[in-house]
């Protein structure tokens, strides 16, 4: 069964349609990126699944239940998504460890102790052993995004939504944040993304999505989408990322 | 490689010294010559030897302070008490505002309504209407001490005043530190207590002691309905004396009441700074 179904869901703002019927099927431990210019939908699309926006029209599916049902306990859903953020939004007032035992101990009632050690082994893990009584502002971009993985994976996710994470990046710390991400998939982890890493989603995808104009134009796997793309503007929108140097 | 400073360097040094020996010598030549023009323009004043006579007599001074000390105590004891319940009823009052479940509606309409009504009336007829009305009412279980009275009264009107500025400052908390936290699973409550109202106090602590020091002086107000304080001491110091340096011992209490809460803030701000610049 899809751990995520989404059914021709619709979404405006202030009358102008942001996404116009977007259909999309997510099977386990699959690794779906999402493409497009800037203001496509892809975030607001995360941000439905997420239900930080609520859907105008159509249904969104998580492990074959309704999600988009007004009666849903919202934090129930939450419970189960893990999402990082393009600005990480880092908690500024905790320290590292702090930061990522919060959710598992306030919301899944995980002991502070085993908490604690789940964060230090996911911290060692990904290399920022050393930095667990660290401030978010004692961290580089990298490090802090790192920690908002960490963060979102610390309650054991079924589906990890990864929203731009590396455009707030040089692209020194865009590898480190990269790096983590691939060691998710090779866990088998479930992921949406959105990124604007060609490279990178041409690598790490199992299906690349192009989304256009709140409309999702084209699916496939890498091969196809970045070989021989069947649609004009998928054609034209990779073009314009051959051209800025991005592929 | 070891660094050798260069010539360049050296004078440029040598430059900022001698600017930095310029500016201060300036400072305390101008902040001399404005203290003198200060001292001698009151002490010339045509006035000024009655002015002294009824201000500032250290007979008079030596005379009143003792009592006006042991009213200013009164003083200390009610906004000691006064301080802890106005964080309460900010705090309670200003999340009752932020409260979004229709369940809630009548305590949200209930904060606003008390925030608009406390921060529209002056404090002193806050004071006078508690105090001669509460008791009044003769009802059963009604302090009428009256020292009880003004802690209640200064509580009703800081109170609404200090749900302000806790108010602005959960609002001035990014939208995406909810997001972020509303992501991870937390409920309303649990975001705004272990997320929100954390960075939100923060915030605020320059702004509620700054409303401190206000009311310490304002605590002077409750002499309206009778209670010996340090401002009523003195009062009755001048009306017996005729000579007004009493007031000057109350003013200087307060100032040096005020002074270490001001210090305190500093301390709060620079500690800020240095978490932050670490």
């Amino acid at each position: 069964m899809s751990v995520l179904t989404i059914d021709g869901v619709w979404k405006n703002f202030h009358g102008h349609h942001v996404l116009r019927g977007i259909d999309l099927e997510v099977a386990p431990h699959e690794v779906v990126c999402l493409i497009g210019a800037s203001g496509s939908g892809k975030s607001t699309l995360l941000r439905c699944v997420n239900l930080l926006e609520t859907v105008d029209d159509g249904t969104i599916l998580l492990d074959g239940k309704e999600i988009t049902d007004p009666r849903v306990d919202v934090d129930d859903v939450r419970k189960r998504l893990g999402i990082v953020f393009q600005a990480y939004n880092l908690f500024p007032h905790m320290n590292v460890l702090d930061n990522i035992t919060l959710a598992p101990r306030q919301v899944h009632g995980v002991s502070k102790g085993e908490a604690e050690q789940q964060a230090r082994e996911l911290l060692a893990r990904f290399g920022l052993a050393d930095k667990a009584g660290a401030y978010p502002d004692q961290l580089s971009g990298g490090q802090q995004q790192r920690v908002a993985v960490i963060r979102a994976l610390a309650t054991r996710p079924r589906l990890m939504l990864l929203d731009e994470v590396t455009s707030a990046l040089d692209p020194a710390l865009v590898v480190e944040v990269l790096g983590i991400i691939r060691e998710l998939k090779e866990s088998g982890m479930t992921m949406v993304l959105t990124t604007h890493e060609m490279g990178f989603c041409r690598d790490i995808a199992d299906t690349v999505c192009f989304l256009d104009g709140g409309v999702l134009l084209e699916r496939g796997s890498p091969e196809q989408i970045f070989t021989e793309p069947e649609h004009p503007r998928t054609r034209e929108f990779l073009r314009s990322v051959i051209g800025s140097g991005r592929l | 490689m070891t660094w050798v400073k260069s010539e360049r360097q050296v004078e440029r040094e040598r430059v900022r010294r001698t600017r930095g020996r310029r500016s201060a010598s300036v400072a305390t030549a101008s902040t001399i010559v404005f203290l003198v023009l200060v001292v001698w323009g009151v002490t010339n004043s045509p006035g000024w030897p009655r002015v002294q006579e009824t201000f500032f007599s250290p007979e008079q001074f030596a005379a009143s302070f003792p009592d006006v000390l042991s009213g200013f105590l009164l003083n200390v004891k009610i906004f000691l008490i006064a301080e802890p319940l106005i964080l309460i009823v900010g705090l309670l009052v200003a999340l009752a505002r932020g409260l979004k479940a229709p369940v809630f509606f009548p305590l949200r309409a209930l904060a606003t309504l008390y925030v608009d009504v406390f921060r529209g009336v002056p404090t002193l007829l806050v004071i006078y209407l508690i105090g001669f009305g509460l008791p009044a009412l003769e009802l059963q279980g009604v302090p009428t001490d009256l020292a009880t009275l003004g802690v209640i009264a200064l509580t009703l009107s800081y109170g609404a005043y200090v749900a302000e500025v806790f108010r602005s400052g959960i609002d001035s908390v990014h939208p995406s530190q909810v997001a972020a936290a509303r992501s991870l699973g937390l409920s309303h409550g649990r975001t705004m207590r272990f997320v929100v109202l954390p960075q939100a106090v923060r915030r605020v602590v320059p702004p509620l002691l700054n409303d401190f020091v206000s009311l310490q002086k304002d605590t002077a107000l409750v002499a309206t309905i009778g209670l010996v304080e340090a401002l009523r001491q003195a009062q009755i110091h001048v009306a017996s004396t005729f000579n007004y340096t009493a007031y000057l011992v109350a003013a200087l209490l307060f100032i040096l009441l005020t002074i270490p809460l001001a210090r305190f803030t500093d301390y709060l701000a620079a500690r800020t700074q240095r978490r932050r610049g670490a």
